[in-house]
């Protein structure tokens, strides 16, 4: 492993992607949006390509030779998934088009069956709105009320005081993101559950950020669920992963039906499959499964520390670069992950961001999906840099130079 | 920056740091809001409105330097004119923002907005201003949003 990050961190690894290699607006892309989506290696790409081109065919309901080659890839990628998050086992993985939707799946199957009116579910004011609107939705069906742990200030810091009075306020599920993509903040996830675990209420990490930037281990962590998006972390879109505590997934009802998911079906009613089978109904997204297994391979031989580390460096780079533009207003604090974001009082991120685009930098403006936590902030808007293992300390200071552009422009 | 600066020209980048007609307008008696939910930016629009003529017109809220002058012109440009003119000033507007061809007189330093065709995700920003009046105009809503067409 230290033999790979030692050649990584030379800049090698950029080689192998290819998106990386072009120019955009005339300038040599430096890619930081990497929260949002990132990259793929060819051997992810390629790997998707061979099984299209050699194994493709539908899994689990044929007999024939591909068929089999398939089925075996797709659970090949579970058995992996689990490995990557720390599962006890692979029946405990279930593939979801994403993290919204695993996040869904929770909130409509183990929602649906065991909160009931006035139940409280516990949230936090830097989440993502895929955690916030699936409970807006199940709060409304079952009039359940939602609490939110809030933050301490620009430093976007859970405020972990406040913590243990919420969880007593009649708690039944406390759902929480693992990383801010809006602030790098990097929660204390194990603590976090170990504090929940203690009053027995039900957690869900949301592992967005974090499943592709730093080891991420549920059972460690000591949740009872955990989300990811495939296309976070080299990956393909379209495939996410639920990780959900076994016992658990068995009690729960079903969340979408289909075919795959069944055991009988009659006219009027269906009993359905053991977990995690129950809960993938419908063709599964095989041809993904195989290109997020190439990526999870890709990720641990590189290292998810090694990862972490180089992200939070870039970030820790940038950070102290731009701090000295006037007026600046960075948020979040150096200890986060690999993610900058700042606001001028004067210049509006959408600006920054299209100026930023023709200097060939690709960076995020907006409220991240985070709306919340921008009105706690006081703010519509920040400009988001994201760092992952193939930005370099040059594109780190690319940023921080056109950033002091910029602000010349709109305000010199 | 070729197509920076023929983005930000000297008359955006004026009325983004001095909006004119910036405020409420308490004689109003029409008001809609405009909001753009993808990115936060979001305006309102007072119209004092007599007789189908726009008397005066004002705006506040928030948003990128693009967002802000074009409300800023906007208001330059309605101040007196009928709705139906108004109507009208908009759809060359939109004609220049998305095609960057002006074929009339009429947008005088509106027509530095010749550039936001180059910038396709830019457009909403434009015109954000330019619904939120409209339909305060014509009495059509009092919101408007990017995401549903007006
Ligand atoms: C923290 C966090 N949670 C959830 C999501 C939603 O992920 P997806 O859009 O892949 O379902 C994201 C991605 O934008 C995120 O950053």
């Amino acid at each position: 492993m230290s033999a790979a990050s030692s050649s990584w961190q030379r800049g090698v690894v950029r080689a192998d992607f290819p998106i990386l290699d072009q120019a955009v607006n005339g300038h040599p892309l430096v890619y930081l949006d990497n929260a949002a989506t990132s990259q793929k290696p060819r051997a992810v790409i390629e790997a998707m390509q061979r099984f299209y081109e050699r194994d493709n065919s539908n899994v689990h309901r044929g007999i024939h030779t591909l068929s089999h080659r398939a089925t075996v890839a797709y659970e090949g990628a579970r058995e992996r998934a689990a490995e990557f998050l720390g599962a006890a086992d692979a029946s405990e993985i279930i593939f979801t088009r994403g993290t919204t939707e695993a996040i869904n799946l929770v909130a409509n199957s183990w929602g649906g069956a065991f909160l009931r009116e006035g139940d409280r579910v516990l949230l936090t004011e830097m989440e993502h709105h895929s955690n916030l609107v699936p409970w807006h939705l199940l709060a409304e069906r079952l009039k359940l009320e939602l609490l939110h742990v809030p933050i301490t200030g620009d430093d976007g810091l859970l405020d972990l005081e406040r913590v243990d009075g919420l969880l007593d306020a009649g708690v039944k599920l406390f759902a929480f993101t693992h990383v801010s993509n809006t602030l790098g903040t990097v929660n204390p996830a194990a603590e976090l559950c170990r504090r929940a675990r203690e009053r027995g209420i039900i957690t869900l990490v949301d592992a967005a950020q974090s499943a592709g930037h730093q080891p991420v281990n549920a059972r460690e962590i000591g949740c009872d669920f955990l989300a990811a998006s495939g296309h976070k972390l080299c990956g393909p879109t379209g495939i996410g992963i639920l990780y959900g505590r076994r016992d658990l997934l068995d009690a729960m009802p079903p969340f979408l039906g289909g075919g795959e998911m069944i055991l009988k079906v009659g006219l009027s009613a269906s009993t359905f499959k053991k977990a995690p089978q129950r809960f993938e109904a419908g063709t599964p997204p095989f041809a993904e499964a195989v290109g997020l297994r190439a990526a999870m391979d890709y990720l641990d031989d590189i290292g998810r520390e090694a990862i972490f580390e180089h992200d939070r460096e870039l970030a820790r780079h940038a950070r102290a670069g731009l701090a000295d533009l006037p007026g600046i207003r960075l948020l979040g604090t150096p200890d986060g992950a690999g993610i900058v974001s700042f606001h001028f009082d004067e210049i509006h991120a959408h600006d920054i961001v299209t100026f930023a685009d023709q200097a060939g930098i690709a960076m995020r403006g907006g409220h991240h999906c985070t709306q919340p936590l921008m009105t706690r902030l006081g703010l519509d808007s920040t400009t988001r840099a994201s760092f992952y293992f193939y930005n370099t300390r040059e594109e780190a200071d690319r940023l921080v130079e056109t950033m002091a552009r910029i602000h010349k422009f709109f305000t010199g | 920056m070729d197509h920076l600066s023929e983005l930000y020209q000297a008359v955006i980048l004026d009325h983004n740091r001095r909006p004119r007609n910036f405020g409420k307008l308490p004689e109003a008696n029409r008001v809609a809001t405009g909001d753009n939910p993808s990115c936060g930016d979001h305006f309102t629009v007072y119209l004092r409105l007599t007789d189908d003529r726009i008397e005066k017109v004002a705006f506040d809220g928030a948003g990128c330097a693009i967002s802000k002058a074009a409300a800023s012109l906007m208001t330059v440009s309605l101040m007196g004119k009928s709705v139906a003119e108004a109507e009208n000033l908009f759809r060359e507007f939109h004609h220049l923002v998305t095609t960057g061809e002006a074929d009339e007189e009429n947008l005088s330093d509106m027509a530095a907005f010749a550039g936001v065709s180059q910038f396709p995700a830019r457009i909403k920003c434009a015109t954000l201003a330019w619904h939120a009046a409209l339909n305060a105009a014509r009495g059509t809503g009092d919101k408007a949003t990017t995401e549903e067409p007006v």
